[in-house]
């Protein structure tokens, strides 16, 4: 009855080609937006900050730029923990190199060094594809987390090998280092999200995003219509490691603040994130989304359920926790390949229909 | 001959054992992705699940003790029997058939028609099962498994070189019984495709799915024959890493290894498996030789996976891969 298109006017082509065409999804998502910016300033506490918020930003920055390269180019990727890795050690080298520097341009010019790194190791993506790719991302992640656990430079030579962020403001608020509190490093990484997926949304629907699309469906067809191959896929590289790489950067600077690269940033980070894409449907921006929610809240909620509730010992809990979490993920490929945007989608339909049957 | 070629060449001789254990591990990959399409991530978590069940069951430890201790308070671990390593061997082996039956069951059937990248991600969800499965059941600590054979440095190989070169080689006995395992595994493996009915069918399921199916062979008995036999070479890849260095998580991670192997072997030939096993093992103990000294050492963990990038630059299908057509 309330969600539908019908006696919602378009009079301008600005207003026919707008992200949200239906009413309802436009309400929605100035509500969401009201809240996260309103509303969750104010109620928010440490341990949601740290246990759920701040990861599922931060995350669902990553998982937009691997839906970029992954659901939108086609481009199968499992270099992305590596790729974040380069995010938080760039960052790292400038705040101590140009400690003046204010942080917000120390994650971006860390993000366009990661996008750097990433268009050379998408260079073999013009010879090779599918699987044979994938697994040639995979020696970007090795590759990538063994120059930084073995070359004292990344690191500033010192002695434990680990990074730690120096204490940096914006607007007189601390945002990163021991000083800070969970609001500033809440609205802190929502900026950057909020802005990421507006960018994402748009260039996804403009030309850059049809090329990547064109690629994706049949490349050899999409080279005939006069896509050029190179310029697609290394764009969708260069965008992709560019939001990794600032997810790489957030990770470090806001919510680990000393990481050590094998252990923060190893090959399970890579699948995480690819999972957060699959689970949350691919070629989707609210895929993304929830994609990271479900990936982040799940494992807090088993955790609390069996280690505080069952009192089970932490190590079973763990083992039990990686059995539920590939068991969920097979369970979701069995029913629902597409996603949860998928489901999205199935209700958005019904709901159109509703309360008449077709 | 000088001394710095004669310990290239050791290094280069444990390459070869070496090589042989991952192309143990790429076999099974092969076998999966030539009969069905899937590029079977868990191949390295199955080959630790299966050691750990042959452990489990040569030791007689109690299936999930650990779970049913945590639940009901009891304090279980042990029935108190252990079993000659043949008939643990023989009872892992009815194990991994029974989860490849019920792989296909479960979770293949459902995907048939899916897009690689899904089942590619079915098998990742598999693999983090497994491994939590693996460690419910048996337990998470390091355990030490004994098949019998011979362990340390080998006197024969000493031996020989020495009356050879006058410097007598490092070679690890269970290193060459593995390779000479491995040998006999490609071997039987090669007779049952080429001499055997199921062999014949599953070659022609990996030459075109339809054409097979059209010709009565059941598409579904072979993908259960492929994952059960990719859990047997599982297994015996399990064991031998397993008596080397400990059944333990790490167990599963060689399977990253033997992913280089298949980009440079390609991922449908099984000559391909062993070449590039070879030379991935040789490669990467050559460039630890020459080069680690210089850039830091640790090459081992990412120098294979750059060589089969710069490989693939110049024959973007693998060595022994089919040639790739495309069609518009």
């Amino acid at each position: 009855m309330i969600y539908r298109e019908a006696g919602d006017f378009k009079t301008t082509y600005a207003a026919d080609n707008q992200t949200f065409p239906i009413k309802g999804d436009r309400y929605a998502y100035y509500l969401v937006l009201a809240l996260a910016l309103g509303v969750m300033p104010l109620i928010i506490t440490d341990y949601w900050a740290n246990a759920i918020i701040i990861p599922f930003l931060i995350y669902t920055i990553a998982a937009l730029g691997l839906n970029i390269l992954i659901g939108y180019c086609g481009q199968l990727s499992l270099g992305t923990g590596g790729f974040m890795a380069v995010g938080a050690y760039a960052s790292f080298k400038l705040m101590t190199a140009f400690p003046e520097l204010s942080i917000v341009f120390v994650v971006l010019l860390a993000g366009l060094c990661t996008a750097a790194v990433g268009v050379a190791f998408g260079l073999p993506s013009l010879r090779i594809k599918g699987f044979y790719l994938a697994v040639a991302t995979l020696a970007a992640q090795f590759f990538l987390i063994w120059l930084f656990t073995r070359t004292p430079w990344f690191f500033n030579y010192s002695p434990t090998g680990m990074i730690s962020a120096p204490t940096r403001t914006v607007f007189g608020y601390a945002v990163t280092g021991p000083r800070a509190s969970a609001v500033s490093m809440y609205l802190f990484c929502l900026a950057f999200l909020i802005g990421l997926a507006w960018l994402a949304r748009n260039l996804t629907r403009g030309t850059l995003g049809r090329k990547w699309m064109a690629i994706r469906d049949m490349d050899i067809a999409a080279e005939i219509i006069g896509v050029n191959p190179l310029i697609a896929k290394l764009s969708a590289f260069a965008v992709s490691s560019f939001y990794v790489g600032i997810a790489g950067a957030l990770l470090f600077v806001v919510y680990l603040g000393s990481v050590e690269a094998g252990e923060a940033f190893g090959i399970t980070v890579s699948f995480l994130v690819l999972f957060m894409v699959i689970i949350g449907g691919l070629g989707s921006i609210l895929g993304s989304f929830l994609g990271a929610f479900f990936l982040v809240v799940g494992p807090v909620l088993l955790k609390i359920l069996l280690v505080d509730n069952l009192r089970w010992s932490s190590d079973l809990a763990a083992h039990l926790e990686i059995m539920i979490i590939g068991l969920l993920i097979i369970v979701f490929l069995v029913l629902e390949p597409h996603g949860l945007t998928a489901l999205w989608r199935t209700i958005k339909e019904k709901l159109r229909l509703w309360p008449f049957p077709h | 001959m000088p001394d710095t070629l004669l310990f290239a060449l050791e290094a280069a001789a444990n390459g070869l054992t070496a090589g042989v254990m991952y192309a143990l591990v790429a076999l099974g990959f092969v076998l999966i992705f030539k009969a069905s399409g899937i590029f079977n991530f868990s191949q390295g978590v199955m080959a630790l699940f299966a050691a750990l069940t042959l452990v489990g069951l040569q030791t007689g430890q109690i299936p999930f003790s650990h779970l049913i201790n945590a639940m009901f308070g009891t304090r279980l671990h042990h029935f108190g029997w252990t079993l000659p390593t043949l008939v643990a061997i023989a009872g892992t082996v009815v194990v991994m058939v029974a989860f490849a039956w019920l792989v296909e069951r479960l979770i293949f059937r459902h995907l048939v028609n899916q897009e690689p990248i899904i089942l590619f991600m079915a098998t990742i969800g598999l693999a983090y099962f497994l491994e939590g499965l693996g460690d419910i059941m048996w337990g998470a600590e390091v355990k030490r498994l004994d098949v019998g054979i011979p362990q340390g440095m080998s006197p024969v190989v000493d031996d020989v070189t020495y009356a050879w070169f006058g410097y007598g080689f490092y070679m690890d006995t269970l290193e060459l019984w593995a390779a000479l395992i491995a040998g006999v595994l490609v071997l039987s493996l090669i007779l049952f495709s080429q001499y055997t009915k199921q062999g014949r069918a599953l070659r022609a399921v990996a030459d075109d799915h339809q054409a097979a199916l059209s010709v009565g062979i059941s598409l579904r008995f072979i993908w259960v024959l492929v994952w059960s036999l990719a859990g047997i070479v599982a297994l015996v890849a399990g064991m031998m890493w397993g008596a080397k260095s400990g059944v333990q998580f790490s167990l599963s991670l060689i399977a990253l290894k033997a992913l280089p192997v298949l980009i440079l072997g390609g991922f449908t030939s099984i000559p391909g498996a062993i070449v590039g096993g070879l030379i991935i093992g040789v490669g990467e103990r050559l460039f630890d030789f020459f080069m680690g000294p210089i850039i830091g050492g640790a090459t081992e963990n990412w120098f294979a996976y750059m060589l089969a990038l710069v490989f693939l630059l110049f024959r973007p299908q693998g060595l022994f891969g089919e040639k790739i057509i495309e069609r518009v």
